[in-house]
């Protein structure tokens, strides 16, 4: 029988834990992913009991008031505080999300927070996303025109407008592409819900002349056929966007087109 | 101090930043055949332009006439005649032809039945100087800045551009009054890096973090001007801070102007649409700082709405849904999520928050830094764009619509001007030794700091101290009160605390850096407010009610090197760029 055991410095150890100071009665435990690559040691979980009494609504705050109040050595990314930027993605109560617009109210009892899953870890709850970057380099993310008019813009009727709406909001947060098993399987290779899901913006922009070259270059075992429906993404997705849908439109293309 | 291992690079030009104006002026510059590094300490789609909703303003006439005169008079007026109206020429006259650059770079616009870009109304933009209101803000939506933001960074890649990603930029390095590059830290393996460059191109952003309420993101510590002053440079009208009307209660989050550009009107407690008493001809669409203005007389008589009475709502329920649904779907989502408001059902709870600083580093309308005393000189081998320059077009009060528009003009005009400055390739100057040493000796003590104060605690009382003593009605005894306090804090930095020693990720060194970035730009913004005795545009003051042209038709220069401060004035610019538009000599300003 073969025996398969994860490398030591794989195990998640418990790690510290902060008790209250404030003597609220409003307590909940926060579980939080920690580690610090400058040491040798294995990643663990430090637990925080956080004041919920003074603590405004989403996990974003919780980390705040962590970062502010009980330990500045906890690094997450954050920016723009309002589910725009996207830099806030990890995973909250088992489920990815943005903490800025996640309401801790939804999680029962302790909270757990971890970097976003299946990514290398650069340090405590900030995912390594340079793989995913290079894959939405791939897609080549501009539009290809070859009108030379300087003078007007590219027109564009409103029903070919709509077609981008559900594509072109996606901030790249990536909580689609690491909530799916197949590219946790694959992600060197299978784009992703992400990435595809900006394939296809620039695939149906009608004032886009490159259409069949950019279906042609997805149309691939692994970079697009390796979405088995599973639907995590649309599940994921913090802005209610559908990236399965825009997987199955370019599936779609693909199968009634001469490509 | 310990020693730092340094990696040198050589380029023609380093952007610093890579928001709007950073990442256009960064596909400029690649264009012209210059090797470019952009730097950021977010990756470049995290930029707080992706923030931006209402739209980019630009006379292109797509829904009714429009003129780029127009345009100019209404920012000229918007500014309180503190524009320099040479730059707000150029910006106007440039803005359709940018508009319509960023459409063939592919940017999503909301389109019209024609299929032509659509634009919406948006405050203070009038037709034929002051007559009627104009659709001029081109919109994508209510998530114009989105989806600029994405667009340039993919034309950027398209040009192969060098980006340095999660990057903090310390300091400048300067020589002899020009500046020769800078030094950054790459978060993500904790190296130094020494960057040499025949011009650095700031494009840092502002600094809205200054301040307990913003809507800005907690990445907008405006870096970039706080290097400027550690290098003995000035910054410019500091004391303009605009205030939004419309961001969102207990917490400020933004709510587009184009909410009220769309027929969205705000009410007082007694159900009154108030604005009608204060601005009878453009209401809801005056400028920002006279609505914010009524906003808070409103509140402070006693018409506020809610349990304090300390905030308006702003109604749009009596929109058409389909407009709603297609033109504001993105302040539907935040009203939902940080309001608990149906915005087809109910109000939304809105407050004035500090939104954008039409202060900063000042520059020419080719994006060259001036300094000294007033003059016109350049600093060879600095530029500065965006929301961290200032140019001067927004003088006093920036219109709605006209900050993205002023990213991609003057981001533009940036790598044209280098393109012109530097032949690529050409060898660099030795740097002296004393510059990197004096940056690392700064970034050594703050990372090793070891005293009492917590980042937070003193990030949290410099926000007070500014939110109470500097915000939208100003008087002498309040601000002289605030220059006090904020000294005192700023002394406090002497024994700040930070309790992550490490190099990777330190985003406890990260914010402390950044308060120490802050807390510079808060000393010079409270400083130049006192100073200026008059009320014009953002800045009112309650003790001199009038703006004083005789005395203010002037850019406060503001210099502090952390011990010293200096206050100085130049004239604003009271000429055209060329003969196609008249001088518009200053008026009172009514809306």
């Amino acid at each position: 029988m073969v025996q398969i055991s994860l490398p030591q410095n794989s195990k998640v150890n418990k790690g510290k834990y902060f008790e209250d100071k404030t003597g609220s009665k409003n307590i909940r435990k926060v579980n939080v992913y920690r580690w610090d690559p400058s040491t040798e040691e294995n990643p663990r979980i430090d637990t925080y009991e956080v004041d919920m009494d003074n603590c405004p609504s989403k996990v974003l705050d919780i980390l705040n008031k962590i970062k502010n109040e009980i330990d500045p050595t906890l690094a997450y990314r954050r920016s723009c505080a309002h589910g725009v930027c996207g830099s806030c993605a990890m995973n909250m109560g088992g489920k990815n999300g943005l903490a800025c617009t996640k309401p801790h109210a939804e999680i029962d009892g302790d909270i757990d927070i971890y970097p976003l899953p299946h990514l290398k870890v650069k340090k405590d709850l900030i995912g390594d996303l340079d793989g995913l970057y290079k894959q939405y380099e791939s897609i080549e993310p501009w539009l290809k025109n070859n009108s030379s008019k300087e003078t007007t813009e590219i027109f564009q009727s409103k029903e070919d407008r709509a077609k981008l709406d559900g594509a072109y909001e996606c901030i790249m947060c990536a909580c689609c592409s690491t909530s799916c098993p197949s590219y946790w399987w694959n992600g060197d290779k299978y784009l992703g819900p992400a990435v595809l899901l900006q394939a296809y913006r620039w695939i149906v922009d009608s004032r886009d002349d490159e259409r069949k070259a950019r279906l042609k270059k997805v149309a691939d075992e692994l970079k697009l056929y390796r979405c088995h429906t599973i639907l995590n993404c649309t599940s994921a997705c913090p802005k209610g966007l559908n990236p399965a849908k825009a997987i199955a439109e370019i599936k779609k293309m693909l199968a009634t087109a001469n490509v | 101090m310990s020693a730092y291992n340094i990696v040198d690079h050589e380029y023609d030009v380093v952007v610093l930043g890579a928001g709007g104006s950073g990442l256009r002026a960064a596909v400029g510059l690649s264009e012209a055949g210059l090797k470019t590094a952009c730097i950021s300490k977010v990756f470049p789609t995290r930029s707080h332009t992706s923030a931006a909703q209402g739209g980019i303003s630009a006379a292109l006439g797509n829904m009714g006439e429009d003129d780029w005169r127009w345009h100019m008079y209404d920012t000229v007026k918007g500014a309180d005649w503190l524009g320099d109206q040479d730059s707000i020429e150029y910006l106007c006259k440039e803005a359709p032809k940018a508009v319509l650059e960023l459409e063939k770079y592919g940017v999503p616009f909301s389109r019209t039945e024609e299929g032509k870009i659509y634009q919406r109304p948006f405050g203070g933009m009038t037709k034929n100087y002051g007559n009627g209101i104009v659709q001029r803000t081109c919109a994508a939506a209510d998530r114009t800045g989105h989806a600029i933001l994405h667009t340039l960074y993919g034309q950027a890649l398209k040009h192969n551009t060098e980006f340095f990603i999660e990057y903090f930029a310390l300091d400048l390095l300067m020589k002899d009054g020009e500046c020769k590059g800078l030094i950054a830290w790459n978060l993500n393996d904790g190296t130094i890096h020494r960057f040499r460059a025949h011009t650095v191109i700031i494009a840092t952003g502002g600094y809205g973090k200054v301040y307990y309420s913003a809507t800005s993101a907690h990445t907008c510590t405006g870096d970039g001007n706080a290097m400027v002053l550690r290098a003995g440079l000035p910054l410019q009208d500091m004391e303009f801070v605009q205030f939004h009307p419309t961001g969102i209660y207990g917490h400020g989050t933004l709510i587009s102007e184009g909410v009220r550009g769309e027929g969205g009107y705000l009410v007082n407690s007694k159900g009154e649409r108030f604005m009608e008493r204060y601005a009878p001809n453009a209401k809801d669409l005056a400028s920002r700082d006279v609505v914010s203005r009524s906003m808070s007389i409103e509140i402070n008589e006693g018409r506020g709405v809610g349990k304090e009475q300390d905030h308006v709502h702003l109604h749009l329920s009596h929109l058409d849904k389909s407009v709603i649904e297609d033109r504001l779907p993105g302040i539907t989502e935040a009203a939902r999520l940080f309001a608990n408001v149906d915005v087809t059902k109910e109000p939304i709870p809105v407050v004035p928050t500090v939104h954008y600083n039409m202060g900063g580093i000042p520059t020419n309308y080719k994006a060259e830094v001036l300094t000294v005393n007033g003059s016109q000189k350049t600093v060879p081998g600095l530029m500065a764009i965006g929301e961290a320059a200032c140019v001067s077009v927004h003088g006093a009060n920036r219109l709605g619509s006209n900050s993205l528009i002023d990213l991609v003009v003057f981001g533009r005009a940036a790598a044209k001007r280098a393109a012109e400055l530097i032949k690529p390739g050409t060898p660099h100057e030795e740097i002296p030794e004393n510059e990197t040493q004096k940056c690392l000796d700064r970034f050594d003590r703050l990372r090793n700091a070891q005293g009492e104060n917590s980042t937070a605690e003193l990030r949290l009382a410099m926000q007070k101290t500014m939110q109470s003593k500097c915000a939208v009605f100003r008087t002498e005894k309040n601000l002289k009160e605030g220059v006090n306090e904020i000294r005192r804090t700023y002394d406090s930095m002497d024994s700040i605390s930070v309790k992550d020693r490490s190099l990777v990720f330190n985003t406890d060194l990260v914010e402390t850096l950044e308060l120490d970035n802050l807390i510079r730009q808060a000393v010079t913004t409270v400083d130049s407010a006192y100073h200026r005795k008059e009320s014009r545009g953002a800045h009112a003051r309650e003790d001199f009610p009038k703006r004083d042209d005789q005395k203010f038709m002037q850019h406060t220069l503001a210099w502090w090197d952390g011990k010293n401060s200096k206050i100085t004035y130049r004239p604003v610019h009271n000429s055209t760029l060329t003969n196609d538009v008249q001088y518009f000599p200053p008026q009172e300003r009514v809306y």
